[in-house]
């Protein structure tokens, strides 16, 4: 029965055989006569033989690609081993010892970080102290009671703190900040609350807690939009719920909203305390430069940052360098540490959003 | 108790926003008085003498720009392409992200010693090269997020189509979904270099400021944010003047290049999208 597929005239109903097929001139097919049909190739078959598929540049593209983004792997790798080999003389010197020792006298030979590793923690501490708070009230303000209009306006302002470079801030500090400290907020914090002994001592304007506050100033935009992202990602039917068993706002809001949201904001914080750890200009110019533990928050103070930034470019002899580079190894490892746990915690909350970058 | 959590809040904002209006307004009421031709084509003067400017700062934060945008905004730009077009759900791909956003938040001065290390010591000497180097560190991860992030906004049917017609995969990824996206990259790419623009520790040891011009690439070079970290920290009043008025330059190259991202970010979102 003919069929109603196309063939050719010969033979209606038996499809055409490769056989049947002149090779082409570019093939240079070899012809079998026994078998007859397997090295003929048509001339469709030898165009596409000769023309490749591309695979060569879609693979040698996808190479490029991977190999770009295993830089980043690389950077952290560059970065982790130079750190570790120019700070093998101090390691190997100092050991443990290093991270305890109250005295650092390079001119001696002594190298203890531990007033470094005190400055870093308490003005870091204090910072978030101050930031945390003011960083919620503005993240509530903008979800939940802020009116439309003025929303992108004033979101954009606490935007536009994060995207001032750290020096202006220490300029800004030194010039406004300490004698504001000095002469107005200094005798101020000492008449109502010098009974509680943090504030004794003299208080020239520069020290920790200047230092804190710029550093509060610093961390806040990013703990506000974080948190603001995330508890942007609660779903709206949690409002909903707790509005309708009869709530007041502040109870939905704190029902509905910051108590779903409380792991990625958790993680907002570390986020901030990881850029406030590892933040060095701003801090530098304001905390006084003095490797010394005090108790009172007037004293200056030094971090681990500072003590890089100031005396690196000065350091004699490779003991000196070495326990530089070290304290910059601590650095690293301590940021990215919090910086991983609070990735994973905001990641945890807001699914499959990409985080948002800084 | 609904007022009082209303008013905190609002207090809050307004807590938040008073230093900024304060930093902007110092800003302009001591740097704007200082702002002249002198200040633009100059470079500084001697201690005590009139009439000196911040041109080979300004020059040669640019020149250290450009190395650093050479050196990262290809590397990063590639690294996103992957992470959007070919990696999707691998493992590799994951642990790369996630190193990217960890790498974010490595605090710059680091960044200044492991250039420092890798550039400088070998070299012997500082060099721009090695101020373009610790800067290309700081944009390869944030330019890698965003353009992922960019990329993964494109529809998947334009992609889809291209690859239907016949347009070999690396071919699809150049002139479809990198043309699409482009807008949200180029803003990517202008925050990072907004963000670096500013950033003074990992210049301390790399390229370690210039006070005259120097066009060598080899060669310690003055950087902006540099010269306002030194002049601050002086006791002379006429750098102090030049430190506010600086200052301002490179606030308001950085608020532009902000603004600019927001407005092409939402054109750019828009486009993606539809």
């Amino acid at each position: 029965m003919p069929s109603s597929r196309m063939t050719t005239e010969n033979e209606p109903g038996r499809p055409v055989h490769v056989s049947d097929l002149r090779p082409g001139d570019k093939s240079g097919a070899t012809t079998d006569t026994a078998s007859g049909n397997s090295a003929q190739l048509s001339p469709i078959r030898a165009y596409l033989n000769q023309r490749g598929n591309g695979g060569f540049a879609d693979n040698s593209f996808a190479g490029v690609v991977l190999v770009c983004a295993l830089s980043t792997f690389a950077i952290v790798g560059l970065i982790f081993s130079v750190l570790v080999l120019r700070s093998h003389l101090s390691l190997v010197q100092f050991g443990w010892k290093f991270f305890i020792g109250q005295n650092w006298d390079p001119v001696f030979g002594q190298f203890g970080a531990l007033p470094f590793i005190y400055g870093t923690l308490l003005s870091s501490f204090l910072a978030l102290l101050i930031a945390v708070p003011l960083a919620l009230g503005v993240a509530i303000f903008l979800t939940e009671l802020c009116p439309q209009p003025l929303r992108a306006p004033i979101s954009f302002l606490t935007e536009l703190l994060a995207a001032i470079p750290s020096v202006v801030y220490g300029l800004w500090g030194v010039f406004v900040l300490v004698p504001l400290m000095r002469d107005v907020l200094g005798p101020f914090l000492l008449k109502f609350f010098g009974w509680t002994g943090l504030f004794d001592g003299p208080n020239f304007g520069v020290g920790m807690l200047t230092a804190s506050i710029i550093l509060a100033i610093m961390v806040l935009p990013i703990i506000s939009s974080l948190t603001r992202d995330i508890m942007k990602s609660v779903p709206n039917s949690q409002r909903e719920g707790v509005l309708a068993l009869g709530a007041t706002r502040w109870e939905m809001i704190r029902i509905g909203v910051l108590r779903n949201s409380r792991i990625g904001i958790a993680g907002a914080v570390m986020l901030g305390l990881g850029r406030a750890l590892g933040e060095t200009m701003a801090v530098t110019m304001v905390i006084g430069n003095h490797p010394a533990i005090s108790k009172s928050l007037f004293a200056p103070g030094y971090t681990l940052a500072s003590v890089i930034a100031n005396e690196f470019a000065e350091a004699t002899g490779n003991l000196y360098y070495s326990a530089l580079f070290e304290i910059g190894l601590a650095l690293f490892l301590v940021t990215i540490v919090v910086n991983a746990i609070a990735r994973l915690m905001v990641w945890a909350v807001t699914r499959g959003t990409p985080a948002r970058v800084g | 108790m609904n007022y009082v959590v209303g008013s905190l809040s609002v207090l809050a904002t307004i807590l938040v926003l008073a230093p900024l209006a304060a930093i902007l307004f110092y800003l302009v009421y001591k740097g704007a008085s200082s702002l002249n031709l002198a200040f633009f084509t100059r470079i500084p003067a001697p201690v005590g003498e009139e009439g000196g400017g911040m041109a080979n700062s300004i020059v040669g934060s640019g020149i250290i720009l450009v190395l650093a945008s050479l050196m990262g905004i290809p590397v990063g730009i590639a690294a996103g392409v992957y992470l959007a077009e070919f990696g999707r759900g691998k493992v590799l791909a994951n642990a790369i992200r996630f190193t990217a956003d960890v790498l974010n938040g490595v605090p710059s001065i680091v960044m200044g010693i492991a250039g420092f290390s890798l550039v400088v010591m070998p070299q012997k000497h500082y060099s721009a090269l090695a101020g373009g180097v610790a800067l290309a560190f700081m944009m390869v991860p944030t330019i890698t997020r965003t353009t992922e992030e960019m990329l993964a906004t494109v529809p998947h049917a334009i992609r889809e189509a291209a690859l239907g017609l016949g347009v070999p995969k690396w071919r699809t990824i150049i002139s479809v979904s990198l043309r699409t996206a482009s807008p949200g990259i180029i803003t990517g790419c202008m925050l990072a270099f907004a963000r670096v623009a500013g950033e003074t520790a990992p210049l301390l040891f790399t390229a370690f400021g210039n006070q005259f011009w120097n066009f060598n690439l080899n060669q310690p070079i003055a950087a902006l944010p540099l010269q306002i970290y030194v002049y601050a920290l002086s006791p002379y009043d006429e750098w102090h003047r030049l430190a506010w008025a600086a200052s301002l330059v490179l606030i308001a190259l950085i608020m532009v290049s902000v603004t600019l991202v927001r407005i092409f970010a939402n054109r750019g979102v828009l486009k993606g999208g539809s």
